[in-house]
């Protein structure tokens, strides 16, 4: 029988997942916009399970507007990506040191 | 019901598989791809806990819409990928040991003293036959999130604006047509009355 923890599990295997993507992929910004869509879907599948076995909608209202916020955030994320290519020919997190954070 | 967990394990173990080889592989092209993979099991995986429009949502925004997007930007892009993988071995651990230590606390958290089993969350019933999971959505977003539901609209729009606003660019070297110079132009800009004095022909 499936329960609320078979779901929550594959859920914290997808976001372990995306947090170790970010680790070892952390000098390919395109890599990392990915392994942010991926982290959002894990939380988006705890949200959906909760609503789901608490029997309430709520939950899914709250992944539509994750849904939203994540669109918009790919679209600005890739824009920036394109700027960033054509302003220095690499999309290498190590060679954009330019703001000396 | 083991058809259900049968099902659930399939696009588990598919998803978990796409998840992993979208952080490994090496082309961008082929993580994009084997993340629409991880997007249609995951859709799938929605479709059993009776979640049916965000389901089909997340195939068509995201796999029709934003993935495409990636994959338009990474093949548009001409990147070098040598340097991007120079760091992979050595993070790698790293990588392994903090998403084994969070995996752990998470599942002690899951899986002791009954915390999410069906004791404490009974599995729910089926939805009775005619229920529209986008007819309750859409009640709800329209009544008691009316105010959200029109941010994240603005939210979008800002969203455009800021994309083609920082891609927008001017190459002083190619000729544009300017259309409200073009418009306001008056009949002096363009025309000359020049007086030229008649002169008698040579010959005659």
């Amino acid at each position: 029988m499936l329960t609320l923890a078979h779901f929550l599990t594959l859920g914290a295997i997808l976001f372990c997942l995306s947090v170790a993507g970010i680790f070892i992929n952390r000098k390919n910004v395109i890599i990392l916009l990915m392994c942010i869509e991926l982290m959002l879907l894990a939380v988006n599948m705890n949200f959906v399970a909760f609503s789901r076995f608490l029997g309430n909608l709520d939950g899914q209202v709250f992944v539509f507007f994750i849904l939203t916020v994540a669109a918009a955030e790919a679209a600005i994320g890739l824009a920036i990506l394109v700027v960033l290519f054509r302003n220095r020919q690499t999309i290498n997190v190590s060679e954009l040191d330019e703001l000396k954070g | 019901m083991p058809i259900i967990e049968l099902v659930f394990y399939t696009f588990s173990l598919v998803l978990t598989a796409a998840a992993v080889m979208v952080i490994t592989v090496r082309n961008p092209v082929y993580a994009a791809l084997f993340l629409v993979l991880a997007f249609f099991s995951c859709s799938a995986i929605w479709m059993l806990l009776e979640v049916e429009f965000l389901a089909i949502i997340l195939v068509l925004v995201y796999v029709g819409a934003v993935m495409v997007l990636f994959l338009f930007v990474v093949m548009m892009l001409d990147i070098n990928l040598a340097p991007l993988r120079e760091g992979f071995i050595r993070y790698l651990p790293v990588g392994i040991v903090v998403a084994a230590i969070m995996a752990v606390e998470i599942l002690l958290v899951l899986w002791t003293r009954g915390r999410f089993d069906a004791s404490a969350f009974p599995v729910p019933p089926p939805n009775p036959q005619g229920y529209s999971n986008t007819r309750g959505l859409g009640e709800l977003l329209y009544t008691d999130f009316l105010l959200p539901f029109e941010v994240a609209g603005i939210i979008l729009l800002v969203a455009i604006i800021a994309a083609i606003a920082l891609t927008l660019r001017k190459r002083p070297e190619v000729k544009t047509q300017n259309p409200s110079r073009q418009v306001m132009v008056r009949r002096e800009e363009r025309i000359r009355l020049a007086k030229v004095k008649s002169e008698p022909r040579q010959d005659a």
